[in-house]
């Protein structure tokens, strides 16, 4: 997938997790998280599969984590691709690319 | 040097401190030895007068010096003044290398960090370091290592001698001018000062600080005139408003009011819940709405509590004024409520930290304990809990009475929710270590409880009452199946505290706290 | 088609915002019998798409212990719903809610929509349940044609604030203006044989008001209430749950009409109370629900 535009999904609420995805050269990934010790490096795995799902291959992802499960990085990731990509409204692929 | 629940003790930390490793919650236990003693000056002279204008001045008559330990308690919370208006006068008169002996601190202290910073402060001793102070010490920039004590351990620290106090200050809401202190009759009531009598007893110099001078005789008093040097009258102690709170609404919290729940119909399902039984509970929302749930069952059953113990809230006070509860002794108060409960009521008793948790004495308050109910960060597969750290490694939180407390009762009850954010709870291995896992009897989670496996007679009630029940591997996975494994905290080398055990011994280390590095 | 999970027991269903990560990681805790996840009025207009990957998540990954996963997808007058459909479908949703519903093509049109979903992600046609929420006066009037619309369709829901609005009042509290709908709704749908909810209750402070109300719509034949906040569920499980006495009282019934009967007599007194066959399937019902709910271990069932 295409990054048209810089893209925003999710919030800063305690359990979220707010991700902005802009154009990037490769993937750039940058975390912060109150539980970045613990799972830090889940949340980077999570994330990177994600966009690796979506077909992402140049992307600056910032994801400033709330102490989000897995389940909702994924989502916000996601949210934040297909607005980026201006297609986040019909015809998402579910159980495909977003699994 | 591996310790008793598993932790290495650098062998340079062993060295720095002088002491030994953990080895087991009664390894002192029939320890005979010979208490420590001020240095004092006689008062003989009538006509001397023991009113100082200002802290500048009692410090130069007290020969405030380089390299000297001065003591404070934590009675006004977070309303306290006492601490930053002293050090702020040490710091003006250009001394260094000052130890801190306080019973905690806490955020309203941050202001002392440039003093850390500049040197002025190198050592540390505190049952807690809450706010900055704490994060300071994680940074690394305390000089010495932090040694950080349970209430119990506080006390045993100042008797046996190895801190020695030249100075304590003890702020106090009413004194009088040959220092008889009292925690009520002013504008700062605090209802005790349970953690300032050993202060008192043992420090070379006691200056008194209060706003609120009163005429003489001002007794009974909390602590004697005839221990106290100087009295400094100042224009505030603290705020009134952050010392005696209101009372906290009881929560309406589901997640909260289950864990109650679980906890309360297990407690009375344990034999040691008969007439007369004596109760410890903490102030978090969950503890205080078990206590109103066992309140109900007390009624229904007619069962008193013969004694309350411990940091004391109106909620407990509600239950002694209606006659549930016999008496309630007492050293701390945590809301107006309690505070005037503590002057005025006769069976409202106030007892000091000695009384209350020392494990060196010759048989302390926390010994009596039926029950518990203790919160904690984490608490892992072995028992052991996690007070302090949080899941960054940063210092914040306090020990408290939590070890003494654990090792007393009959039956320690662990309250936690299994998940703080995306972080367990229950996990494999906690953090640090403060209360060992051969204390600690049960956790309650809101998923159900696990209990010691080194407690069948406990395991018998567990499934009787009703509670789901699950080993502690099996909340683990629980914890894990909802947030992932976790990975554990990564640290610097450098030591920057000790968690000391109630006898002295070392039970874990805190390391510095370092930036989390990507694994490649 | 079968539908083995049409009429499970569906005291209490929660309703939960599928952009709030923080409440949908365990709501299984407090024991709702179904949870509600919901992508409409919850939701911000420029937020259905994200609450979308929320839900299929949350469908997809999070444990809910058995706890039956109802998903509340926008009115057929937007330009959500379509893709709510498919989300659901591909999430595994049990229970797809329709709003707003005011006659029986309504839910067709979505049954349409759903059986293709099906049909795009490999779902077993039929799997997914539906039920029809009422919110006008045009849908309480239609309710016998909902009931009857589908095989899938499970129930109907009463959406009180938005009914009220319709019959241009409001709450008041004291039920009135809602007496005509629940009264129409829980008829229509007995004829049906489908079930029957009521409306949210949203004063939390007023637990004793809460009680009253979930007492009178169980009298009045109610499955089950909608639930805003976890502490209102013990309330409406101790409400629709039967006692000890209803169940012994119960069991008594179904064994002497099965005793009776052979015996060839047609009226008789249980307890001091008049009986006869037409008790049966009532006694037998208390026994299902006491099982289902978890407080009856007997065999007469």
């Amino acid at each position: 997938m295409e990054i048209k535009h810089t893209a925003v999904a999710g919030t800063m609420e305690s359990s979220d997790a707010l991700v902005t995805i802009e154009n990037g050269d490769g993937i750039q990934l940058s975390i912060t998280s109150p539980v970045i010790h613990q799972f830090g490096n889940r949340i980077r795995a999570v994330v990177l599969e994600t966009l690796e799902n979506l077909d992402v291959r140049n992307a600056a992802v910032t994801v400033v984590d709330r102490g989000a499960l897995d389940c909702t990085l994924k989502a916000r990731v996601e949210g934040a691709v297909f607005r980026a990509a201006d297609c986040s409204e019909h015809g998402i692929p579910w159980g495909g690319g977003v699994k | 040097m591996i310790n008793a629940v598993g932790r290495d003790i650098p062998e340079e930390v062993l060295k720095a401190t002088g002491r030994e490793v953990f080895q087991g919650a009664f390894y002192y236990d029939n320890k005979e030895y010979t208490k420590a003693a001020p240095t004092v000056r006689a008062n003989i002279d009538p006509k001397r007068s023991k009113l100082v204008s200002s802290i500048r001045e009692a410090l130069e008559k007290c020969g405030a010096h380089d390299g000297m330990t001065v003591s404070f308690h934590h009675h006004f919370r977070e309303g306290d003044y006492v601490v930053n208006m002293v050090m702020e006068e040490i710091h003006n008169m250009g001394l260094k290398d000052i130890c801190i002996c306080a019973s905690s601190l806490g955020k309203a202290h941050d202001p002392i960090v440039p003093y850390i910073e500049d040197g002025t402060i190198t050592k540390i001793m505190s049952s807690g370091v809450r706010g900055k102070i704490g994060e300071a010490i994680s940074a690394g920039k305390l000089r010495d290592i932090a040694v950080m004590y349970s209430h119990g351990g506080r006390v045993r620290n100042i008797e046996e001698g190895r801190v020695h106090i030249d100075i304590a200050f003890i702020g106090a809401p009413t004194a009088d001018e040959c220092g008889n202190l009292r925690p009520s009759g002013g504008k700062s009531n605090c209802g005790v000062l349970s953690y300032a009598y050993v202060d008192a007893q043992y420090a070379d110099k006691v200056v008194a600080v209060t706003d609120c001078l009163v005429p003489f005789p001002n007794i009974p008093a909390s602590i004697s005139m005839v221990n106290v040097d100087y009295v400094c009258k100042v224009d505030a102690i603290g705020n009134p408003d952050k010392i005696a709170t209101g009372a906290a609404k009881p929560t309406t919290d589901q997640r909260k009011l289950l864990m109650a729940q679980y906890c309360t119909d297990f407690v009375a399902a344990t034999p040691y819940f008969k007439d007369g039984f004596i109760y410890q509970t903490g102030v978090g929302g969950a503890s205080i709405a078990s206590t109103i749930y066992l309140a109900d069952i007390m009624r229904e059953r007619n069962i008193h509590m013969g004694l309350g113990l411990g940091g004391i809230a109106t909620p407990m006070v509600r239950l002694l004024e209606e006659g549930l509860i016999g008496k309630l002794v007492d050293t701390q108060d945590f809301d107006l409520g309690a505070v005037e409960s503590a002057e005025q009521n006769p069976n409202h008793i106030e007892i000091t930290g000695s009384e209350y948790a020392n494990p060196m004495n010759k048989g302390a308050y926390v010994n009596q304990l039926d029950f518990v109910i203790l919160a904690a960060l984490e608490v892992d597969t072995h028992f052991n809990c996690n007070v302090i750290t949080d899941s960054t490694g940063m210092i914040t939180g306090a020990q408290g009475g939590h070890p003494d407390t654990a090792t007393g009762a009959k039956c320690t009850i662990v309250i936690t929710p299994l998940l703080q954010g995306r972080s367990p709870a229950v996990c494999t291995d906690v953090t640090t270590v403060t209360t060992p896992g051969e204390t600690v009897d049960v956790v309650v989670t809101e998923y159900g409880i696990a209990v010691n496996p080194s407690r069948p007679d406990l395991m018998e009630a567990a499934k009787r009452c009703g509670v789901p029940l699950y080993t502690i591997e099996q909340l683990r996975d629980m914890a894990y199946a909802i947030v992932g494994k976790p990975d554990p905290v990564q640290f610097a080398d450098r030591v920057v505290g000790i968690v000391e055990s109630r006898d002295g011994t070392i039970i874990d280390v805190v390391r510095q706290i370092k930036e989390f590095d990507f694994s490649n | 088609m079968n539908h083995p999970n049409k009429k499970r027991l569906r005291r209490s269903m929660m309703f939960l915002n599928c952009q709030k990560p923080a409440l949908i990681k365990d709501p299984y805790i407090y024991k709702p019998d179904s949870i509600m996840l919901d992508l409409e009025d919850a939701v911000a207009e420029n937020q259905k798409d994200a609450a979308r990957f929320s839900l299929f998540h949350a469908l997809r990954e999070i444990d809910y212990h058995g706890v039956e996963r109802v998903v509340r997808i926008n009115g057929l007058d937007t330009p959500h719903w379509r893709e709510d459909v498919r989300v659901c479908v591909a999430g595994g949703a049990d229970v797809i809610r329709i709003p707003k519903c005011t006659c029986a093509n309504d839910v067709h049109v979505v049954e349409g929509a759903v059986l293709k979903a099906e049909e795009e992600f490999g779902r077993e046609k039929g799997s997914t349940l539906l039920m029809a929420a009422l919110e006008s006066c045009y849908g309480v009037l239609n309710c016998l044609e909902i009931c009857k619309s589908s095989d899938r369709l499970i129930g109907v829901a009463l959406s009180g604030g938005d009914y009220t609005k319709d019959l241009q009042t409001h709450i008041t509290g004291t039920g009135v203006e809602l007496n005509g709908a629940r009264q129409m709704m829980i008829i229509a749908a007995r004829a049906a044989g489908v079930q029957c909810f009521d409306t949210v209750f949203t004063n939390l402070d007023d637990m004793e008001g809460f009680r009253r109300e979930t007492e009178m719509i169980h009298s009045m034949g109610f499955d089950g209430k909608s639930i805003i906040n976890p502490r209102q569920i013990p309330v409406v499980h101790q409400v629709f749950t039967p006692t000890q006495k209803d169940i012994i009282f119960a069991e008594k019934v179904v064994r002497e009409i099965d005793t009776k009967k052979a015996q060839g007599i047609g009226v008789f007194t249980v307890d001091g109370k008049m009986i006869d066959i037409a008790f049966y399937d009532g006694a037998k019902r208390t026994l299902m629900l006491a099982k289902a709910a978890g407080v009856y271990g007997g065999d007469l069932i």
